[in-house]
C-alpha cells in the first residue's frame, strides 16, 4: 500500500463519515421501529436495577467508568492510573504508592482494555484488570469494593497495548508490547531497529488471592504486538497475538508498516512456556519493576521493587511460537466461543480472515511452513485458513460473539457493525454507528458463554450526537438490542475519556458481594483511632500528627492549638461510621493537595504545610447529615519558633 | 410444668421484642431486638446507627451495659424455669398456681418496666439537642406503629415473648389438669 492509496482511504472515510453525519439525527432509535419501542427497552424505572454492570475503559482519562445496561446510567468512575482529586486517589498518603514506577511517581496513563477474571472461560466477577498503555502496567480492581488494589509494572515493554487478556481460568493475564525496543534498553541508533529491537510478551500470573507477578516473558522478533486473546476449549493453552509492522520500520509507519500484504497472528503455546520455566529453561534477566499493592485492612498501599524476570527466547524453543499470515496489519484477534476460530481483522482491509485452530494444529504437525522469520516458522496461509468474511465494509477492527453462533465486527472506516455467521461466513445484518466505531462489546462476548442480549458500540467520533459543548465532545457509546435477527439501535450515551474496550457482566453475579462498609474493628491502619477517646496530637520536631475522627456531625478534636508556621502537619482521619453510604470528607484551607473522602471504617491521611499565622478552618466536604454544615473546626497557627503548647478538644473549651 | 419450664428456657434463643425504625433513606429499616440479656440490631452496627440518629434530638445513647434489667432478668427466668421443673416433680396444682400468678405478675411488671424505659428515652432529652421541637416526645409505641418525625416506629413482640406466653398457658393447663385429677381421686 502506497501513500496514494492511504490518502484514498482517508478520503473515502471522510466521505462515508459525512454521509453518516448527514443522516445522523434522523437515524437510530427514532427509525422504523419507533422511539417508543426503544425507550421501553432501555427504561429502567426509578429504584430498579440494570441487568448488567458495564466497565468502560477511560482511555486517556486513565480510569474505568462503570455504567448500568441497558439504561446507560453512570454508576461510578473508578480511579486507576490517573490522579483523582475527588477521591484523593494519588493525593492521600494511602494511595500515592499506587502510582509509583521505576520512573518515579506518574500521575496519568492511557487505559485501554478492561478484562474480567474468568473461571472455566466465563467471567466470574472476582476482578477487573486493565492496562496502562503508555508506561506499561496492569491494574487489578477488586469487584467487592470497586477499588484498584494492585498495579504491576512491566519491564522490557513499551506501549502495553495487547494487554491484559486472560487465560480461561485467569492463571495469567498477558501483556504484549506495541513498540519493539532494545531489550535490555540501551543507547543505540534508532535506524538500527530492524533485527535489533525485540518485543517482550509478558505472562503475569494471578494467584488465588489475586496477587500479580511476572511469571515469564517471551522475547519475540521486534514486530508490533497489537492485541491478543486466549484460546479456550480445544485451543486452551494457546495465546494469540496480532501484529503489525512486521516490516520493522522505525519511521512514517503509516506508510512503511503498511507495505507487507500480510502481517502475522502469533500463536503462543503458553503451556509449553510454563513447562520450560518449570524445567529451568529460561534466562533470568535483571530488569527491575515495581508492584504496588493496596491492603484493604491497613487501608494503605505499599510499593515493592522486584529485580528480575525469567525470559524465554521464542526462537530457541521449536514448538513454542508459530506465525499465521494474516492480511493487512491485523488489529483485533478474536476467538469464537467454541475456541475453534481465530478471527483476524486486517484493519486496512474489507475482509476478515478466519483461521481454524484444528487446521493450525494439522499444519504444525505437517510442518506446512511457507517461511521463517528470525527462526520462527510461518505457517502456510492457506493451510490455516477457515474462511473469509466478505464484509462489504472497510476497516474491520474487533469481533465479539453472541450465544447463537453469530459474530459482530466493528468497521472503523465504514462506521458500522457487521453481523455474520460463524462457520458459513455469511453476512446477516449491518448497522451504522455514529461515528467511527472502535471496539464493540457483547457482555461475555469474548468468553465461552456470551450473554448475547445487548451490544455496545464504542465510537471514536461524536460530532452532532448531543448538544454541542465547544470543540471538545465526550465520546459516544451506542447500545444495540441484538436479541432479534436485526440489530436495533436503542440508546446513545456520552462516556468519560475515550472508551476503548469494555466488558460487562450480569448484575446478579456480583451484586451480593458488594461491601457496604469497612469494619472498624478490622482497621489496621497504623494511624487509625477507633474511638473519640483515643484522638490525639503529637509532635516530633516540626512533624505534627493530628489523629482525627469523624462521626455525624462532628470532628474530634475540632479545636487544635499549638501548630506553628513551618510545621509539616499530617492529618490522619478515621471515619468511625459503620453505616452504608456515610462517607465523610476533610478539607483544610490552603492545603496544596486534594480533599480526603473517607469511607465508613476507613482511615486516610494528607499533609498540610501552614504558611501563615492565624486560625484556619477545616470542614467536612461530603454532605453527610442534617448538621453537615456544622461539621467544621479550627486550627490555630502560631509563629515559627513560638513553641506553643499542643492542645485539642471537642465539645468543651479545653 | 416440665414443658412450661422448657418454654421459659427457649426465651434465651429468641428476642422478646423488636423495634423497627423505617425511613426512606433506610430502605431496609433499622431494627433493634431486645432479648432477655442483650440488645442487638439487624446489622452489627445498627445500635450505633440508631444512637447517631437519636443524638440529634438529644435522646441518650442506648447502651445495653447500662440497663440493669438485661443483667438480672435472665436469672429470674432461670429461677422460674428451675421452679417449674421442681414443681413438675412435686406435682401439686396449688403450688403450680402460685408459680403461675407470680410469673404473670412478673411478666406484667416487665412490660411496665419496658414502657418506663421507652418513656425515659423518649422524654428525658438533652436540653442542648440540635433538633428541638416544642411539645414533641420521641417515645416509641409499646406495641404497634407510630410516626415519629421522619421515622415510622414499629414495635412488636417476638418469639421470646411468645414462649413466655406459652409457658403461662402451659402453667394454666397444669393447674386445671391438677385440680381435675384431685377431684377424681378425692
Amino acid at each position: 500500500m502506497n501513500l496514494k492509496s492511504i490518502r484514498n482511504l482517508f478520503v473515502l472515510s471522510l466521505v462515508l463519515g459525512l454521509m453518516a453525519s448527514c443522516g445522523g439525527n434522523k437515524s437510530g432509535a427514532g427509525g422504523p421501529l419507533g422511539a417508543g419501542d426503544a425507550a421501553q427497552k432501555v427504561y429502567v424505572a426509578p429504584g430498579e436495577y440494570d441487568d448488567f454492570y458495564a466497565f468502560l475503559s477511560g482511555g486517556f482519562s486513565g480510569q474505568v467508568s462503570v455504567y448500568g445496561l441497558p439504561s446507560g446510567r453512570l454508576l461510578k468512575v473508578i480511579p486507576v492510573f490517573s490522579l483523582d482529586a475527588e477521591k484523593a486517589w494519588g493525593f492521600n498518603d494511602e494511595t500515592k504508592p499506587m502510582l509509583e514506577t521505576r520512573h518515579g511517581f506518574i500521575p496519568w496513563d492511557d487505559a485501554h482494555h478492561p478484562e474480567l477474571s474468568q473461571t472455566d472461560g466465563v467471567p466470574d466477577g472476582r476482578w477487573l484488570f486493565i492496562n496502562a498503555n503508555n508506561t506499561p502496567r496492569i491494574a487489578r480492581i477488586d469487584l467487592t469494593t470497586f477499588e484498584t488494589v494492585e498495579i504491576i509494572e512491566l519491564p522490557n515493554s513499551a506501549g502495553n497495548h495487547s494487554s491484559p487478556f486472560t487465560t480461561p481460568n485467569t492463571d495469567y493475564v498477558v501483556a504484549g508490547t506495541r513498540f519493539a525496543v532494545p531489550i535490555p534498553q540501551r543507547d543505540m541508533p534508532i535506524n538500527e531497529y530492524a533485527g535489533n529491537f525485540k518485543a517482550a510478551l509478558s505472562f503475569v500470573s494471578i494467584a488465588d488471592d489475586g496477587r500479580m507477578d511476572i511469571a515469564f516473558q517471551i522475547l519475540m522478533p521486534g514486530f508490533n504486538y497489537d492485541l491478543a486473546h486466549s484460546g479456550k476449549g480445544p485451543s486452551d493453552g494457546w495465546m494469540f497475538f496480532s501484529s503489525y509492522n512486521t516490516e520493522e520500520s522505525n519511521t512514517l509507519l503509516e506508510v512503511e508498516a503498511s507495505k507487507h500484504d500480510k502481517d502475522f497472528i502469533a500463536a503462543i503455546n503458553w503451556k509449553m512456556a510454563e513447562q520450560l520455566v518449570a524445567d529451568g529453561k529460561f534466562e533470568e534477566m535483571n530488569s527491575p519493576y515495581m508492584v504496588n499493592f493496596y491492603d484493604e485492612h491497613t487501608h494503605m498501599a505499599t510499593s515493592e521493587t522486584r529485580n528480575s524476570v525469567k525470559t524465554i527466547k521464542a526462537a530457541d524453543h521449536p514448538g513454542l511460537v508459530y506465525f499465521m499470515p494474516t492480511p493487512k496489519s491485523p488489529h483485533g484477534v478474536d476467538i469464537d466461543p467454541s475456541g475453534e476460530y481465530i478471527v483476524g481483522s486486517g484493519k486496512l482491509s474489507a475482509d476478515l480472515t478466519v483461521h481454524s485452530f484444528t487446521k493450525m494444529k494439522a499444519a504444525i504437525a505437517a510442518e506446512d511452513f511457507e517461511d521463517e522469520r528470525y527462526g520462527i516458522p510461518v505457517l502456510n496461509f492457506d493451510a490455516t485458513l477457515a474462511g473469509v468474511v466478505k464484509s462489504g465494509g472497510l476497516g474491520p477492527l474487533h469481533t465479539e460473539f453472541d450465544n447463537n453462533g453469530n459474530a459482530y465486527t466493528s468497521f472503523f472506516i465504514s462506521s458500522e457493525i457487521v453481523k455474520w455467521k460463524v462457520g458459513t461466513w455469511e453476512v446477516l445484518d449491518r448497522a451504522p454507528c455514529y461515528y467511527s466505531i472502535g471496539h464493540l462489546m457483547v457482555p461475555g462476548g469474548d468468553s465461552k458463554q456470551p450473554w448475547g442480549k445487548y451490544l455496545l458500540a464504542l465510537n471514536k467520533i461524536t460530532k452532532d450526537r448531543y448538544l454541542p459543548t465547544g470543540p471538545e465532545l465526550n465520546q459516544a457509546a451506542q447500545l444495540f438490542d441484538i436479541s432479534g435477527g436485526k440489530m436495533q439501535l436503542i440508546l446513545d450515551f456520552p462516556t468519560i475519556g475515550e472508551p476503548h474496550y469494555a466488558q460487562a457482566i450480569p448484575a446478579d453475579l456480583i451484586i451480593e458481594q458488594q461491601k457496604q462498609i469497612y469494619k472498624l474493628e478490622e482497621n489496621m491502619h497504623p494511624y487509625a483511632v477507633k474511638s473519640e477517646d483515643e484522638v490525639k496530637v503529637t509532635r516530633e520536631g516540626n512533624v505534627v500528627r493530628i489523629y482525627l475522627t469523624t462521626i455525624r456531625s462532628h470532628f474530634a478534636p475540632d479545636n487544635i492549638e499549638g501548630i506553628m508556621v513551618g510545621d509539616e502537619v499530617h492529618f490522619h482521619v478515621t471515619n468511625l461510621e459503620q453505616d452504608f453510604d456515610v462517607p465523610h470528607g476533610f478539607a483544610i484551607m490552603g492545603a496544596q493537595t486534594s480533599e480526603l473522602l473517607i469511607m465508613p471504617g476507613q482511615t486516610e491521611s494528607n499533609v498540610w504545610y501552614p504558611k501563615y499565622e492565624g486560625v484556619i478552618p477545616f470542614y467536612c466536604t461530603d454532605f453527610c447529615s442534617a448538621l453537615h454544615q456544622e461539621m467544621q473546626g479550627y486550627i490555630r497557627v502560631s509563629a515559627k519558633g513560638s513553641n506553643p503548647e499542643l492542645k485539642w478538644w471537642v465539645g468543651t473549651d479545653e | 410444668m416440665l414443658a412450661a419450664g422448657l418454654a421459659l428456657m427457649l426465651m434465651f434463643a429468641f428476642p422478646l421484642w423488636r423495634i423497627t425504625l423505617e425511613a426512606p433513606q433506610y430502605p431496609k429499616g433499622l431494627s433493634m431486638f431486645i432479648w432477655v440479656n442483650k440488645i442487638t440490631g439487624s446489622e452489627p452496627s445498627t445500635l450505633q446507627n440508631i444512637n447517631i440518629m437519636n443524638h440529634y434530638i438529644g435522646m441518650k445513647a442506648i447502651e445495653p451495659d447500662s440497663i440493669p434489667e438485661l443483667q438480672f432478668m435472665q436469672y429470674i427466668i432461670i429461677v422460674f424455669a428451675g421452679l417449674a421443673f421442681l414443681l413438675a416433680w412435686l406435682n401439686k396444682w396449688q403450688a403450680n398456681l402460685v408459680w403461675l400468678v407470680i410469673l404473670v405478675g412478673a411478666g406484667a411488671l416487665a412490660i411496665y418496666d419496658f414502657y418506663l424505659w421507652e418513656y425515659d428515652y423518649g422524654h428525658n432529652l438533652d436540653p442542648h439537642a440540635a433538633i428541638k421541637i416544642e411539645g414533641m416526645a420521641y417515645q416509641p409505641p409499646l406495641i404497634g406503629k407510630k410516626i415519629i418525625l421522619n421515622f415510622t416506629a414499629l414495635s412488636w413482640p417476638q418469639l421470646g415473648s411468645l414462649f413466655m406466653t406459652l409457658s403461662m398457658i402451659l402453667g394454666t393447663l397444669s393447674v386445671f389438669k391438677g385440680r381435675k385429677q384431685k377431684r377424681i381421686i378425692g
